[in-house]
């Protein structure tokens, strides 16, 4: 039996650089060096688990961003990936999570897929929402947060380790899944990996080629509007004192001024 | 006024404290609406009216615990429909999320998640949101359709108001996509007698300073002696020593209590993610290098060891 994987992988600001706003108030991808989204290469790794397990399968990864984002691609075809498509438009500039899912609902129809991969949230956004928009969408069952999958006989089955409670869960495929940071450490790219990448295919779709219209999409098309965003004001470095044996009596006295204590 | 639909964060009954500060908020913009699903209405409606819930909309059936998000995402479909509400909010837990960003499409709504304040604007609620590991504040409002907005835990203080909070049948009629996922089996995750992290007054965590999961007995033993919750970086998660479910930071839980004490933590920005908008922050950490001590309120430069059960006696003995 054929099994379609498709990962859907984010291209982001690094974290460790500066981020910040644009002037229209969209997330600034000038002013940092972007990346794979670390929480997705956790996504890329199941897909290539599981697709060592069963037979006749592919592993194709999507992403929607600027030209950029192709970087992301890269990294995950370096992974193992078999291939990539890329949907890249100027009419997405500043699209919202709903213009985001929507665009990405399209892109996972269009390439076929029994079984959608993502992370548990991107490291910019970090709304960890998509995946079951995702679901909503293509009207098939979210099987999200996942710590542990199994993909066998058609089913997905994993553990969600919840807010209040532990949870085991099963649907049939096809079916969208995310996994969180504790599913099982990505691979790292290895150099016979990075060189296959070079020649593996990466598809580069546009808004008309998934039927959408520019108006559903982008600034102007999202449902919801930034007013203002504004730097939080650093924390003034409070007073640090250095232990001599009086430490804990001095942080106390700060408790107690405070009324902690 | 305007109906505020509010979905109702519950273990059978026991309503958790997000939801009251949720009809807090919500009695900003409107008349509060409970919407409550699955086994406890009745426990839970004096509560809910205590706190402003002007109606009561109860549904129980067994597709809420044998099946994920899906029927929920029906059930305030249809309290939408008979209510027409001029906002629909929840707490930011990760269940509430996919249920709020599921029912967002079905109403062709703008959805806005983890606000952490909400007022009202001329053209309906505006939200204010801590974004890029909380090194930037937004206001965003929902342009289209009935706003769906989450709100993190610790964004209000719940304010009691009372209110006839009438208790009354939702009809809800399941689609095909509710059965879905089917929850194989539940594990509840046992009490720890503290605070819930995400909820409590006082956090007080440990990282990789802690080194081992025996020492972290000195982290609890100082929380106690605080009434607090014990958090963990994930250093500490990975190495074993603290389980996940108390990881503080982007991956982790967010918290914003009074008071966050830091013990043995770099203050790496996916910690600071987690923790950044705490009202007071404190450091304990040997190295002065330390990057907690750019954020810290109050630093102590120490080996935790003689500083965390130093600092639990003097509490103890000042509070005694
Ligand atoms: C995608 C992604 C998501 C992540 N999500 C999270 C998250 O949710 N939460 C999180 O915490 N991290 C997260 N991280 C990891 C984060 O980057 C850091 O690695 C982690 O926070 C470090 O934990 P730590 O501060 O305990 O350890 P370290 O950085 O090793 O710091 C230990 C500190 O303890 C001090 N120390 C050691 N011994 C003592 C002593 N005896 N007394 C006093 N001080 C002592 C040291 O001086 C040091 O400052 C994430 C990383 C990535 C890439
Ligand atoms: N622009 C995008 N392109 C591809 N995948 C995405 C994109 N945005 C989000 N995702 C996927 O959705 C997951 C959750 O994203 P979010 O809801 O933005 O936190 C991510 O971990 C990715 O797997």
């Amino acid at each position: 039996m054929s099994l379609k994987i498709v990962v859907c992988v984010k291209y982001v600001p690094d974290a460790a650089g500066d981020r910040g706003f644009a002037e229209d108030l969209t997330t600034d991808r000038e002013a940092a060096d972007g990346l794979l989204s670390e929480l997705d290469e956790y996504a890329v790794e199941q897909a290539l688990r599981i697709a060592a397990e069963a037979d006749d399968t592919q592993v194709t990864v999507v992403t929607v961003g600027p030209d950029d984002a192709t970087d992301a691609l890269r990294k995950a075809l370096s992974m193992g990936a078999d291939k990539a498509v890329h949907v890249n438009d100027d009419d997405l500039h500043g699209t919202d999570v709903m213009g985001t899912s929507l665009v990405l609902a399209k892109a996972v129809e269009h390439i076929g897929y029994d079984l959608v991969l993502c992370g548990m949230a991107s490291t910019d956004g970090a709304m960890g929402v998509l995946p079951a928009l995702l679901a909503e969408r293509l009207a098939v069952p979210q099987v999200t947060l996942l710590s542990e999958v199994l993909v066998a006989d058609g089913k997905v089955a994993g553990r969600r380790d919840g807010d209040a409670a532990t949870e085991r869960l099963e649907a049939a495929l096809p079916a969208v899944v995310s996994v969180t940071d504790q599913s099982g450490e990505a691979r790292y790219p290895s150099f016979k990996g990075i060189m296959a990448a070079k020649k593996k295919p990466v598809e580069t779709l546009d808004l008309e080629d998934l039927d959408i219209e520019a108006e559903q999409v982008g600034l102007a098309g999202a449902w919801t509007a930034v007013d203002s965003a504004t730097e939080r004001p650093a924390r003034s470095a409070g007073q640090v004192v250095t232990d001599e044996g009086d430490g804990a009596k001095q942080l106390a006295a700060f408790l107690a001024e405070r009324k902690f204590i | 006024m305007a109906d505020i639909l509010v979905h109702v964060d519950h273990a059978d009954g026991d309503v958790r404290k997000p939801t009251l500060e949720l009809l807090t908020l919500a009695r900003r913009l409107g008349d509060p609406v409970a919407v409550h699903l699955g086994p406890g209405a009745e426990a839970a409606a004096p509560v809910l009216a205590e706190h402003g819930a002007v109606r009561i909309l109860a549904a129980d059936a067994p597709e809420f615990t044998d099946y994920l998000v899906a029927p929920k995402v029906d059930a305030l479909a249809s309290a939408v429909d008979a209510v027409s509400p001029a906002a629909v909010l929840l707490a930011s837990s990760a269940e509430a999320k996919e249920i709020a960003a599921r029912l967002a499409v079905r109403l062709g709504s703008g959805l806005i998640t983890d606000a952490v304040d909400l007022t009202q604007g001329d053209e309906g609620p505006l939200a204010v949101q801590s974004v890029f590991a909380a090194e930037f504040t937004t206001v965003s409002r929902v342009t289209r359709g009935i706003p769906v907005i989450t709100v993190k835990p610790n964004s209000a203080a719940p304010e009691a108001a009372p209110a006839a909070g009438a208790l009354e049948e939702l009809a809800v009629s399941f689609g095909p996509l509710a059965t879905g996922t089917r929850v194989v089996s539940r594990e509840p995750r046992q009490s720890t007698g503290r605070p819930e992290l995400t909820e409590a007054a006082i956090v007080v965590s440990g990282g990789r300073g802690v080194n081992g999961a025996e020492n972290f007995a000195l982290i609890e033993a100082l929380a106690d002696s605080l009434g607090a919750a014990v958090g963990a970086s994930r250093a500490a998660v990975d190495a074993g020593w603290y389980p996940h479910s108390s990881q503080v930071g982007q991956t982790g839980k967010t918290v914003s209590p009074q008071l966050y004490i830091a013990t043995g933590i770099s203050g790496a920005i996916q910690h600071r993610a987690g923790m950044q908008t705490s009202k007071t922050i404190v450091a304990i950490n040997k190295d002065s290098e330390a990057p907690i001590f750019e954020l810290a309120d109050y630093g102590v430069v120490g080996d935790l060891f003689t500083v965390v059960p130093a600092l639990t006696d003097e509490i103890t003995s000042r509070t005694s």
